[in-house]
C-alpha cells in the first residue's frame, strides 16, 4: 500500500475538523471536531511507525490518546459550567472578554 | 510466488481500505454538517471504528484496541453525558453553525490543498514495507523503558485533568 493513502485520508480528516471547530457553536460539537483533527493526527503517526518500523510513533499515539482524553474531560467541565452560568452552550454568546 | 502473494494480500487491503475510507469521509462530513446533536455523535463512532480499522492495516494491534476501548467506550460516552447534561435539543436544530460557515469552508479547503499537494511532494509514490506485526510486548517495553518519564508526566497530566474537572464542574 502506498504511504500517501493513509497520509490524505488524515489530511482530510484533519481539514473536516478545522470546518467544524470554526463553523460550528455547539459547544460540544466542537469538541467533537477536536476529536477528528487528534484522529488524524493520530493516522500519521502510526502509518509513519510502519513506514519506518518505528515503535515511538505508536507510543506518541498512545500518549496523543491520553491527551485526548484529558482534554474532553475538561473541556466537557468547562461547558458544562458555561451552560449552568448562561443556560445555553452557544459559543457565540460567550464574548465577555471581546476587545 | 512469493511477489505475487504479496501483491494479491495488497489488493485486499485496498479493497478493506477503500470501502472504510469511504464510509470514514462521508461520516466525517456527516459531523460537521448534521443538524442533530445526538446523530453528530454516532456519526463519529463511525470515523472513530474506521481509524480502528486503519490500525489494524497498519498492523499496529494494541493501538487498534485502544482506540476502541478509549475513543469509542469513553469519549463518545463522554460527549452524549454532555449532550443530555448542556440539554442539547435532541431533534433536529436549526442554529448549530455559526455565521462564519463559508469563510471556514474556504479555510479547511485551502489546507486541504495546501497539505495534499505538500504530501503529493513529500512521499509521491513511497510504498509501505510488508505488513509487520508491532507486537503488544514491544510496545510495553517501548513504554516502560525508553518513555518511561513521558508516560509518568502523563500519568500526572491525566491526575491534574481529573482533579481540574471536578473543581471545575463542581456546584459550591
Amino acid at each position: 500500500m502506498l504511504l500517501n493513502e493513509f497520509l490524505f485520508l488524515a489530511a482530510f480528516l484533519f481539514c473536516v475538523g478545522v470546518y467544524g471547530a470554526l463553523a460550528r457553536k455547539n459547544a460540544v460539537l466542537v469538541l467533537m471536531s477536536i476529536e477528528l483533527i487528534l484522529n488524524a493526527v493520530n493516522i500519521n503517526l502510526v502509518a509513519f511507525a510502519a513506514y519506518g518500523h518505528l515503535i515511538a510513533g505508536q507510543v506518541f499515539a498512545l500518549f496523543v490518546v491520553a491527551i485526548a482524553a484529558a482534554e474532553v474531560g475538561v473541556g466537557l467541565a468547562i461547558v458544562l459550567l458555561i451552560y449552568r452560568n448562561r443556560h445555553s452552550v452557544d459559543l457565540t454568546s460567550v464574548n465577555s472578554m471581546k476587545g | 510466488m512469493i511477489l505475487a502473494a504479496t501483491q494479491h494480500l495488497d489488493v485486499a487491503q485496498n479493497i478493506v481500505f477503500g470501502l472504510v475510507s469511504l464510509s470514514m469521509v462521508v461520516a466525517a462530513i456527516r459531523v460537521v454538517t448534521t443538524d442533530n446533536v445526538v446523530h453528530a455523535a454516532l456519526y463519529l463512532v463511525v470515523v472513530l471504528a474506521g481509524v480502528a480499522v486503519d490500525y489494524v492495516l497498519l498492523a499496529a494491534e494494541f493501538i487498534a484496541v485502544v482506540q476502541i476501548l478509549v475513543y469509542i467506550g469513553a469519549i463518545v460516552v463522554l460527549l452524549l453525558f454532555g449532550t443530555m447534561l448542556t440539554r442539547a435539543p435532541i431533534g433536529k436544530s436549526a442554529d448549530l453553525d455559526n455565521d462564519q460557515r463559508w469563510a471556514a469552508a474556504v479555510v479547511s479547503l485551502f489546507l486541504l490543498g495546501v497539505l495534499g499537494w505538500a504530501l503529493n511532494d513529500a512521499w509521491g509514490s513511497d510504498r509501505l514495507p510488508p505488513a509487520q506485526v508491532q507486537r503488544t510486548a514491544d510496545v510495553g517495553n517501548s513504554i516502560f523503558q525508553t518513555f518511561v518519564i513521558p508516560f509518568e508526566v502523563v500519568s500526572i497530566l491525566l491526575l491534574a485533568a481529573l482533579v481540574g474537572a471536578v473543581v471545575i464542574a463542581r456546584r459550591d
